[in-house]
């Protein structure tokens, strides 16, 4: 079965678990599959419209699914997919 | 609760002091304990990797600084809990976009550099439900 790893900030939504085993033959009904296993986690990985938030990185085997298929990247049985977030942010917009 | 040695903010001051007019950025890596206090044991100052002409208002850190700041903190012992940034000339306040791109359960520490003097750092904690990010109070010791 493939499994995700999970960052830590996110793992108290998963049990506690940092490597979740996980089903699905796309990467976008695994992370289906996961927010269904686990609710709490869903609004840190989606937004409210149903779109992966901009700083969370899903990889599978190492490769970004947006240089693959995005969430129609097929997920194999002995794949490992990772959740690796970006950190961004900064001030208020002013003008320069 | 967060608690950083004296040296520690000092440094990742400096380090938004040494990125103005632009934001400064790196990671805390530390302890946390079940009940959300977190100490903060070193820091990661890293290079800004947002486009150049943007990093006056904007900072990021990507997803291999993120790995690389996971394999430190697990080389000695610690866990990744958090990241600072500086605002040049703005309040060590979250912006809209910093509550859009924040993470639960992850320390910010804001430090305003005001015309290349630091102000202030505070630090923030996003909410569950993403509204807001809630400041967390800074104790400074070992």
């Amino acid at each position: 079965m493939a499994t995700i790893r999970i960052p830590t900030p996110l793992r108290p939504y998963t049990a506690g678990q940092a490597e979740v085993p996980v089903a699905g033959p796309t990467v976008g009904e695994v992370l289906g599959h996961l927010t269904t296993q686990y609710p709490n986690l869903k609004q840190h990985l989606y937004t409210e419209a149903g779109g992966l938030r901009a700083f969370v990185n899903v990889f599978v085997n190492d490769e970004d699914i947006r240089h693959l298929q995005g969430a129609e990247t097929p997920v194999q049985e002995q794949d490992r997919l990772m959740i690796i977030p970006s950190i961004a942010g900064g001030a208020p917009l002013s003008e320069r | 609760m967060l608690t950083v040695p004296p040296e520690l903010l000092q440094a990742l001051e400096s380090h938004g002091v040494a990125s103005y007019p632009n934001e400064g950025a790196g990671l805390l890596l530390g302890t946390a304990d079940g009940d959300g206090r977190k100490t903060v044991v070193d820091i990661l100052p890293l290079a800004n990797r947002w486009e150049a002409d943007e990093q006056y208002h904007r900072f990021l850190l990507t997803d291999q600084d993120w790995l690389y700041g996971e394999i430190e903190a697990g080389q000695r012992g610690l866990e990744l809990i958090g990241c600072f940034h500086s605002h040049p000339d703005h309040p060590a306040e979250p912006s809209e976009f910093d509550r859009n791109a924040a993470i639960p359960n992850f320390v910010y520490i804001i430090t305003s550099v005001d015309k290349a003097q630091v102000t202030v750092s505070r630090a923030w904690l996003l909410k569950e439900d993403h509204s807001a990010l809630e400041e967390e109070k800074i104790q400074v010791e070992q």
